[in-house]
């Protein structure tokens, strides 16, 4: 009988216990120039590795196609293909459709196979949000859009993005002699816009490569669940952040202890914080200060001490006035907003 | 029995007639050709095409993944990736809309992507214009898409048949885009014989990605950075390809003229009373229609012109089309486009003939060219009667403006 959506089987893909059941083939491996302390490269092995062998890869252009795939020096086990800059959505969108296509009509062997297109926070959150957002409304085709967001074009020279912190030192918001704050707008809320404004997508969640084994077993679910689904993993980069390569993974940490980068997923709608997320939004751990992440990056350096006071009111709003804390940046009333001259 | 199997045989080769419209009929052609993914967004005039894949998919006609995407950058490059994994594709656009695609137009042919894409021609903005112009499919001409212009109704069906044959052929793997005339091609109904499925099958293989496909069990990588050690070794497969597509073209066409016995003569282009003619005026796409017309009229009055009509603009059969000019006293070209600031401030058309001229050995007969038709205004028989008029004088020595542009309110 004619049903509204056909969605095609995944993959049974369990999460992983622990760390040590993580399996020891590499689908990402030798072959990339990323840079020392790259969590995005980590990104990269830990999807590779979560999905498995039966995946097709799509990357659009950034930082982990330009360092990644080097004519004849490919670091890619699995197959994998180039897209344009905004059009992760639509690779993600036009394969699985092919798939889909050429297994009904036995034109090639019925199996689910893993489709996965990432994207940088250029590439997700500014040229192709327009792409991922139609192809999240698309019910019936199995994707995974993964958007690496180093907070900057990292690739091209660092040059500030849609998910650019306030203030951050990027080279096209560098700080002057008479203008301090260069970039004056507030990182885009891409997970939360997602899950909101796409009712029929069935999962959405936030991951940062600090927490592997649990960033791992969310892509797991986003592949197995059905439908298009959309992951945004915050990657610390030491190139564009500014601070040395050695302390990535705490960078990672402090982002989430801090409340700047809250934990989270949305799965057929319900909402469940996760990891310190959850703790903290419990009251079970205390919000470290803003300050302490900011101060261990060099992007932060010029800001005074009333720039990183209102940094923190910011991230207070978001745990204290919004309907959905953390997540949905609704009120319930007005809030001025002064931020330093 | 035998004559009951001789019956049931010739019912499954009988071509039926259609009363249809140029979109119909590229939409017709899709379904026969099986394609298996396709994407639509609106634009006139093209998108009718898309509103006939819709009601196929719909009355279970048509087995395919009909997209609709969110703009025109996303529905080439879905395609696109389709393509990639070994899926039969089909897209279109229209004027400002193909131009919105670019990025994905770019990167298609040099990816070696046998896309299918119907480009029903008009005015690019601003200002607005729902009328032909033929700069929309002419944007692309340097970048490895193959463009070709039909005139009517059973060729738009014929040359999508030929065109997915020709694209989809490993030696080629190069998109094509077959350019219909807003509204003149895409909105008008005539008769047209549809092949049945039976040949179609015999005449089109299925698409064969080969080692080239993106599966799990071939795991390529597609498209990485070849900066300037391998860039442009590339550029010259691309380049091959585009030289082997003039041999896999005329392959096409006598394999078509075989199977559904409908000849096209000379793929590249089309030529009209041309055996004893003095002078040729030279265009593309539905205004052969009038000025097939203003000639027939012109003969009567004994002056002996004819007409060449360009089918295959990429690839260009440039030695072919200057041995061909060569017997003409003068040549007059009739762009419907522009290319402002360019030598003689001619159009596109018209460079390219004379480019085509250039090298040989023969005689150079002079070339007037006229821009006329833009924006989908009409090119009228008095109008190709005065092109017609000037080409002789430049074939009796008298200098003529090298560009004019006819039709225009002073």
């Amino acid at each position: 009988m004619d049903t509204y959506v056909q969605i095609d089987p995944t993959q049974k893909l369990d999460p992983f216990k622990a760390v040590k059941k993580i399996p020891l083939e590499e689908y990402f491996t030798s072959g990339h120039r990323t840079c020392q302390g790259c969590e995005s490269a980590l990104v990269m092995k830990m999807m590779a590795k979560a999905a498995g062998p039966r995946t097709i890869v799509l990357g659009s252009t950034g930082c982990m196609y330009v360092a990644n795939t080097t004519y004849y020096s490919t670091s890619w086990v699995l197959p994998w293909m180039h897209t344009q800059l905004g059009s992760s959505g639509s690779a993600a969108l036009g394969t699985a459709a092919a798939l889909k296509a050429l297994m009904r009509k036995g034109k090639m062997k019925q199996e689910p196979i893993n489709v996965i297109a990432f994207c940088g926070d250029g590439g997700g959150a500014d040229m192709g949000v327009g792409a991922i957002s139609a192809t999240l409304t698309h019910p019936d085709y199995n994707c995974l859009i993964l958007m690496y967001d180093n907070e900057s074009y990292a690739n091209t020279d660092i040059q500030l993005s849609g998910s650019t912190p306030w203030g951050a030192n990027t080279t096209f918001s560098s700080p002057g002699k008479v203008k301090r704050i260069m970039h004056r707008r507030w990182k885009k809320n891409m997970a939360g816009m997602m899950a909101a404004g796409h009712p029929t997508c069935r999962y959405v969640s936030t991951v940062c490569m600090s927490y592997g084994l649990a960033a791992m077993n969310s892509m797991r679910k986003a592949l197995a669940i059905g439908g298009p689904t959309f992951i945004h993993s915050l990657d610390p980069c030491p190139k564009g952040w500014d601070y040395d390569p050695y302390i990535s993974h705490e960078l990672g940490e402090l982002a989430v202890n801090t409340g700047i980068w809250p934990l989270y997923e949305v799965e057929d709608g319900v909402l469940r914080l996760t990891g310190r997320t959850q703790q903290i939004a419990a009251k079970k751990i205390q919000r470290q200060p803003v300050r302490d992440y900011l101060l261990k990056q060099g992007r932060f350096a010029h800001f005074t001490n009333d720039d990183i006071d209102y940094f923190q009111s910011k991230i207070d709003e978001m745990w204290e006035k919004w309907l959905v804390p953390g997540v949905i940046p609704f009120r319930t009333e007005v809030e001025a907003d002064a931020p330093p001259a | 029995m035998a004559v009951a199997t001789v019956i049931e045989e010739q019912k499954h080769n009988i071509e039926e007639t259609a009363l249809i419209t140029g979109s119909e009929a590229i939409a017709v052609a899709c379904k026969l050709a099986d394609v298996d993914v396709i994407t639509a967004y609106p634009i006139r005039p093209y998108d009718t095409v898309m509103q006939y894949v819709c009601k196929l998919v719909a009355n279970g006609e048509m087995d395919c993944e009909y997209i609709v995407a969110e703009g025109e950058h996303s529905q080439f490059e879905i395609v696109k990736h389709a393509s990639a994994c070994g899926a039969r594709v089909f897209c279109g656009s229209s004027g400002v809309g193909w131009m919105y695609a670019m990025e994905a137009l770019t990167v298609t042919p040099a990816l070696r992507i046998p896309m299918i894409a119907m480009v029903g021609n008009r005015a690019l903005d601003d200002p607005g214009a729902f009328g032909v112009e033929h700069n929309d499919a002419l944007a692309v001409r340097d970048l490895g898409w193959q463009l070709v212009w039909v005139d009517n109704v059973q060729e738009a069906l014929d040359t999508a048949l030929i065109a997915y044959r020709v694209a989809e052929d490993r030696r080629i793997f190069l998109p094509c885009a077959i350019s219909c005339d807003g509204a003149f091609l895409t909105h008008s109904q005539a008769m047209v014989k549809i092949p049945s499925q039976e040949k179609v099958n015999e005449f089109l293989p299925p698409y064969d990605r080969g080692d080239l496909l993106l599966h799990p069990d071939n795991p390529i990588t597609v498209a990485p950075q070849g900066n300037e050690d391998w860039v442009m070794e590339i550029r010259r497969q691309n380049y091959a390809a585009m030289e082997r597509a003039y041999g896999v073209i005329k392959e096409a066409y006598a394999d078509f003229e075989r199977i559904f016995g409908r000849s096209y003569g000379n793929p590249f282009f089309e030529e009209y009373m041309t055996d004893d003619a003095d002078i040729v005026l030279l265009g593309m796409g539905t205004l052969s229609i009038s000025v097939k017309v203003a000639i027939r009229q012109m003969r009567k009055e004994g002056k002996r012109v004819g007409f060449v009509r360009m089918r295959w603009f990429r690839p260009f059969a440039a030695e072919e089309l200057a041995k061909s000019l060569q017997r003409f006293a003068a040549i007059g070209v009739i762009d419907r486009d522009y290319s402002f600031g360019s030598p003689y401030l001619g159009g596109v058309l018209a460079g390219e003939v004379r480019h085509a001229l250039y090298p040989g050995p023969g005689k150079k007969p002079p070339v007037v060219d006229f821009i006329c038709g833009l924006g989908g205004r009409e090119v009228t028989v008095p109008d190709v009667q005065k092109m017609a008029e000037s080409v002789y004088k430049a074939a009796d020595g008298k200098a003529q403006p090298l560009t004019q542009w006819i039709g225009l309110r002073e």
